[in-house]
């Protein structure tokens, strides 16, 4: 198993900005449906006419935006990390997304299901305790 | 029933997405240059890898299956959901990417999803 200080600043750093950014966009894109009337259609039809309806809000481009962002720090961090790391480390998003839910949708969180949100962000830290890396570079 | 269908694809479709995706950033080499212009350098060579472009296809299902979940469910709902796949990505780190998943580890990947099966249960 390999470990350093640096590999583990740019992981977790990178890790950050998974979680900064991943919820951030599922938030705007949730907000974005929202508004949204629910296809009656069958499964193929209701992802069509999703496209049209994609194009047509800033708010679903803010948060594919996000996503990218997203997307581009993930790979990064999956060229050295082990995905089985990477991936519930990466699930301390889920507080982030109960707290924009809570702040920026005004949808309702329970108790309960803050429970969950912290015992969550308590699995990402018995994960992160794991080395970052357990494979060999090619 | 058609949430169902739309659950099943964001947790199996979204994992095994990844996973190429992770296989194929493995065969592109860690990176170390973080200028914008090696980043962008970086992106011919990963599309050059076919598992990229099946983790791409596959995490492009599993998006617009979000998206269709999104128009009905409330987003602090279905984002934990997804984490379902966390069982699935340990197991397909240890057996698809021959990743070292330590008792530590599996015991964190329990502790989430343990969380998401509060969240779920605990939707008002």
């Amino acid at each position: 198993m390999k470990s350093s200080a640096g590999l583990h600043f740019k992981t977790y750093f990178l890790i950050l900005l998974m979680v900064i950014f991943g919820p951030l966009g599922n938030v705007l894109l949730g907000k974005g449906m929202k508004g949204m009337p629910p296809a009656t259609s069958g499964i193929v039809q209701q992802i069509l006419d999703l496209i049209p309806r994609i194009l047509a809000s800033g708010t679903i481009w803010l948060g594919i935006a996000s996503l990218i962002a997203f997307f581009v720090a993930y790979m990064l961090v999956l060229s050295w990390a082990d995905y089985s790391y990477v991936q519930p480390a990466s699930s301390a998003a889920y507080g982030m997304v109960a707290l924009l839910a809570h702040f920026m949708l005004r949808e309702v969180v329970t108790p309960l299901r803050w429970m969950g949100v912290i015992l969550i962000c308590f699995g990402v830290l018995v994960v992160g305790q794991t080395p970052p890396r357990t494979t060999e570079q090619n | 029933m058609r949430t169902l269908f739309f659950y099943f694809l964001i947790v199996c479709a979204g994992t095994g997405g990844e996973l190429c995706v992770a296989r194929g950033m493995k065969v592109v080499g860690e990176v170390k240059d973080f200028r914008p212009l090696a980043l962008l350098r970086l992106i011919p060579r990963a599309l050059r890898i076919p598992w990229m472009w099946l983790g791409v296809a596959l995490m492009t299902t599993a998006f617009f299956s979000l998206l269709a979940v999104l128009a009905t469910e409330n987003v602090s709902l279905v984002v934990p959901v997804t984490a379902l796949s966390y069982g699935a990505g340990a197991l397909g780190g240890k057996f698809f990417l021959g990743e070292q998943v330590t008792p530590r580890r599996w015991a964190g990947v329990l502790l989430v999803c343990a969380g998401v099966a509060l969240v779920v249960i605990g939707r008002g």
